[in-house]
């Protein structure tokens, strides 16, 4: 029988394999988007498997609030991904300094 | 069986992060990253979250990866600057990683994360998840709405280009009069000269 810790772990390594994946692909903005989805996913999973282990529906409210969140996130992300393309021809996370005093 | 099928789903799951996270090329990674959803989403079907597990389907995979995919297809990227520091930062990132899972399953494995599920909810999900959105949590629910339509109009405001911009200047509009766009032009007459040469 599946318990609530396989669950709990699953979404666990899930989360952590997003972490690396940020330390491996610094350079790559839309690899670190990527892993930021699956951050969230794992998270997600987390609400989810808590709600049904309890009995509570609430949890999977919340997961829909994360999911509107999430969506949002994510277009606003690319649209300043295509306008930081647009003007500096690349995405490079290295060639963004510009604050740079 | 269910256990069988619960580790299958999870061994694709960590299958296609991993490929998120190693691939070179950003349209396999989104491709891949396709497959994690989907992956998840039958995993939130087993946890009986059917209406989530079709819109996960629905707005990630329909919406938000396609996105991804339009974006990444769109710009033309040099891929080769983007790989360096892979293995520089590789054990630095295993390790972190490592340490996290470690933690995690040391902390979970107590025994009272043992639980098994409680009484399912009578009734479809759907409806119980309707009857508390509508009534217990209508006011996030509303403020939900209002930061889509910010995105909406933050995505389009941040990639609309000034120049072709087409605008319209009332002060013109207003300014213009009868004679500067309506010319009287009489057909009849030369009609007629035509007539008169012919009979």
């Amino acid at each position: 029988m599946i318990v609530l810790s396989d669950y709990l772990i699953l979404a666990a390594i899930l989360f952590s394999l997003a972490v690396a994946g940020i330390f491996i692909n610094r350079k790559n903005i839309i690899i670190l988007l990527m892993c930021i989805e699956l951050m969230l996913l794992a998270v997600n999973l987390n609400f989810v498997a808590f709600s049904h282990f309890s009995g509570d529906p609430a949890g999977q409210v919340f997961v829909f609030f994360i999911l509107t969140v999430a969506a949002a996130e994510a277009a606003i992300g690319l649209a300043i991904l295509v306008l930081l393309f647009r003007n500096l021809s690349t995405i490079n996370v290295s060639d963004m300094d510009r604050l740079k005093g | 069986m269910e256990q069988v099928i619960f580790y299958g789903f999870a061994a694709i799951l960590l299958f296609a992060a991993t490929m998120v996270i190693t691939v070179s090329n950003p349209v396999k990674a989104a491709l891949f990253l396709v497959l994690a959803f989907f992956t998840s989403a039958a995993i939130w079907l087993m946890l009986h979250a059917e209406f989530l597990a079709i819109s996960l389907v629905l707005v990630y995979v329909g919406a938000v990866l396609v996105l991804f995919l339009f974006v990444v297809m769109m710009l033309d990227i040099d891929l080769a600057p983007l790989k360096e520091g892979f293995t520089r930062y590789l054990p630095l990132g295993i390790l972190v990683a490592a340490l996290i899972v470690v933690e995690m399953i040391t902390v979970l494995n107590a025994p009272q994360f043992d639980v098994l599920p409680a009484a399912a909810e009578d009734g479809s999900n759907t409806r119980v998840l309707g009857r508390l959105l509508y009534t217990v949590y209508v006011y996030p629910f509303e403020i939900a709405s209002v930061i889509l339509t910010v995105a909406i109009v933050a995505a389009i405001t941040l990639t609309l280009r000034e120049h072709q911009r087409k605008l319209q200047d009332v002060g013109k509009q207003v300014a213009v009069r009868r004679e500067d766009r309506v010319r009287l032009v009489n057909l009849r007459e030369p009609k007629q000269d035509k007539g008169e040469e012919t009979s």
